[in-house]
């Protein structure tokens, strides 16, 4: 019955198919939906395109803060980074999928079972779930470094009944900033999956288990890949922001836990090498946005966004 | 199953659904013999929930048969019990009590995974994330059938819902119609033992929806699987049922034919839920007895005569006692004099007329108080019976007259269901 709507229209000479089609509207200006675009655009413009462009600029300058930076299109400074840093980078890269895939193996059984066995009380799970938020980030962080100091309350006293050797330690460890990390992002993760799980139609379920599926066949076959447009939000919302994070390694981690967050910050705010900066910032925008590029071509984003828009 | 046979056996019995609920008898049950268990078979089957408000009926208990490859109907007002009643036969509920039995074995607890029958859903319930083709195989793959199967039988199934040219179409893509014929095709590729159907067509216009009634008729026939199907539309159930459970408040208020249905309604309830039907409530001037049974002779006006044959279904039918009868308008004869011989008699005049194309209502308010309407076929020699305000006379052979029992579950309904219904081959 869809096949045939363009039946009903009879072809006018010269008018072709949409400029008839649209004519009925013709009150409205052609340019509405890009003046409806216009604030976000001037906003993204300004705070973003320009100082991406001022950036890249100073990365190709050379000079110091006192005798002022001149540009010198000095396009060594990339490869320079990459190889003074590539241990900052690969780390940055480890921790942030180590806490992206924690974070989906935490969020999504819990996401699930909100959604599906919340019953009424599902709201206030998620505002347990958020509750941190409205404390600042940074404080969370910081509270951490209380609860995991090497004699705190949780090690001193497990140390003081004996439980764990007097020189154990979580603080100024690898475990320390990826748990801080996961920590961090975990919401931002589990509310992406638990709307996706959330809207799904329960008949769904029932029409899988009608049709011979067992629950694990259910889960794989139909849950789960109704689910993906809610676990790829998530893995965007976790890696990307885990992976440049400076705070927690500055808060939680030691001297061999350094991410590149933390040398940007250093190269710029320390040592005020605003091209060498400027250049590391640019690398890892890139790694990232090639990254989230193969992902999703790998995952189908096609298929993911479609069934988003079910 | 018999649907290995395929379509082959389509081309017999092509009787009207309405008529043929008896005579017929076709079918070779499966399992050879004549004392084959019904298809489907609920025992004092009852289900109640808990709320806030404490237990809530959802169905009183039921006992039902349905034999294998009837096209049979659950027919009920929303919170009437009849999904319920599916659900629980797909095994999506389980009963607060009684049994429930597929060709004689107990699966009241078996989940719906391992039960051998199949639900196409009010919504459809398509896998948004697959193709047609997937959808329709995800069944069959579940059961570990061997590939080339799976397509072959997807792609016949697909054949016999006519939807071959868009199996890689996602359920989105389709039309209202469309989809619903995916979702038929997702349940009977799997050949189960019965088809359950939950008011598959009532998101469907009304057009597409008396299409969908024939081919799912057609379908039935073609694959011989048992239907239960659930409606709250009584033209969609008169049209392709063999049979029909009206339900009423978690109960089986009359289990029978379309045909007995409509033209024995067992209850006031069944009567006015089936059609348009007038209602008498009179008390019984005396019970005799003529050629065909006792009858009872009600309260009427001069000149006038109620006549109603008391069956076996009524008790209590004693002088004074009070009945209810029912009589289809389009039973009532309608004249200016009133007319000779052994025939319901009543005075009236017409308060309205409503013009219908192929017939014409009257509503005629009687001398007794009743207010009767009366369908009258606009045929060639019709003419212009009666205006408003007009005097006339209404009347209706006695065994038009049909006497109502008091609402409440049927008691035939248990009763072995009518001999080989089906009508396939």
């Amino acid at each position: 019955m869809s096949a045939e709507p363009a039946a009903t229209v009879a072809p006018a000479p010269g008018a072709t198919g949409p400029r008839r089609g649209r004519r009925g509207a013709r009150w409205r200006s052609p340019f509405t939906p890009y003046l409806l675009a216009l604030p976000g655009g001037l906003w993204l413009a300004i705070f973003f395109v320009v100082p991406m462009l001022v950036m890249l600029s100073v990365s190709l300058q050379t000079g110091n803060v006192v005798d002022g930076f001149v540009q010198t299109f000095h396009f060594a400074v990339y490869p320079d980074a990459i190889r003074q840093y590539s241990d900052q980078f690969i780390r940055s890269f480890a921790y942030g999928g180590i806490c992206t895939v924690l974070c989906v193996v935490l969020a999504y059984p819990m996401a699930y079972w909100i959604a599906f066995h919340g019953g009424r009380r599902r709201s206030t799970y998620l505002f347990l779930v958020l509750l941190p938020f409205f404390v600042s980030f940074v404080i969370r962080t910081v509270s951490w470094k209380f609860l995991l100091a090497d004699d705190g309350v949780l090690l001193g006293n497990l140390k003081d009944i004996g439980l764990l050797p007097d020189d154990f330690r979580v603080l100024a460890t690898s475990t320390a900033v990826i748990g801080g990390l996961t920590y961090n992002s975990f919401p931002f993760m589990l509310l992406p999956i638990y709307v996706a799980l959330e809207r799904m139609d329960p008949k769904l379920l029932e029409a899988a288990d009608d049709l011979y599926a067992g629950r694990a066949a259910v889960f794989g076959r139909v849950v789960l890949p109704l689910s993906m447009p809610g676990v790829f939000a998530g893995v965007l919302l976790t890696f990307v922001p885990a992976t440049s994070d400076y705070v927690n390694a500055s808060i939680l981690g030691g001297t061999s836990d350094t991410m590149i967050g933390n040398i940007i910050q250093t190269t710029f705010l320390t040592n005020a090498d605003y091209p060498l900066a400027s250049a590391i910032s640019f690398i890892l925008m890139v790694i990232l946005l090639v990254g989230i590029f193969i992902y999703a071509r790998v995952l189908g984003t096609r298929d993911v966004f479609e069934m988003g828009t079910r | 199953m018999t649907a290995d046979e395929g379509p082959a056996s389509a081309a017999d019995a092509v009787g009207d659904a309405r008529s043929v609920s008896a005579q017929v008898s076709t079918t070779v049950p499966t399992g050879g013999t004549g004392d084959a268990p019904p298809a489907i078979e609920l025992v004092g089957v009852a289900k109640e929930y808990m709320s806030r408000r404490g237990a809530v009926t959802a169905v009183e208990t039921i006992d039902l048969r349905i034999a294998e490859g009837e096209f049979f109907s659950l027919l009920g007002p929303s919170g009437c019990g009849k999904t319920t009643t599916l659900r629980m036969i797909g095994g999506f509920e389980e009963p607060s009590r009684g049994q429930i039995l597929l060709h004689g074995q107990d699966v009241t607890s078996v989940p719906p995974n391992k039960r051998d029958v199949n639900l196409v859903f009010q919504s459809y319930a398509l896998f948004p994330h697959l193709d047609v083709a997937g959808n329709v195989a995800f069944g069959l793959k579940r059961k570990g059938v061997a590939r080339g199967q799976v397509r072959r039988r997807v792609g016949e199934i697909l054949d016999l819902v006519e939807l071959g040219a868009l199996a890689d179409r996602r359920p989105r893509e389709l039309s209202g119609g469309q989809q619903q014929r995916v979702a038929l095709a997702r349940a009977l590729v799997n050949r189960p033992r019965a088809l359950l159907l939950d008011e598959p067509l009532g998101a469907l216009d009304l057009k597409l929806r008396q299409t969908m009634q024939i081919e799912l008729k057609r379908i039935q026939r073609e694959v011989g699987i048992t239907f239960v199907y659930v409606t709250h539309d009584q033209s969609e159930a008169l049209t392709m049922s063999d049979r029909i459970a009206v339900m009423n408040k978690g109960q089986i208020e009359q289990l029978a034919s379309p045909r007995e249905l409509y033209e024995r309604p067992r209850t006031r309830f069944v009567a006015g839920f089936i059609g348009t039907s007038n209602v008498l409530r009179r008390s019984v001037r005396t019970v005799t007895t003529d050629g065909t049974g006792p009858i009872a002779i009600l309260d009427a006006g001069a000149d006038e005569r109620v006549i109603v044959p008391v069956h076996s279904g009524l008790g209590g039918v004693v002088t004074g006692s009070v009945v209810e009868l029912t009589v289809r308008p389009e039973k009532i004869n309608m004249t200016a004099a009133r007319p000779e011989g052994d025939v319901c008699v009543l005075r009236g005049r017409v308060t309205e007329v409503v013009y219908l194309g192929t017939n014409t209502t009257y509503t005629v308010f009687t001398a007794g108080g009743d207010e009767i309407t009366v369908f009258w076929q606009n045929s060639a020699d019709a003419n212009d019976l009666a205006g408003r305000g007009d005097e006339v006379w209404l009347s209706w052979r006695e065994d038009h007259s049909y006497a109502l029992a008091p609402s409440g579950a049927d008691p035939a309904a248990a009763e072995a269901p009518t001999e080989p219904v089906a009508t396939a081959g």
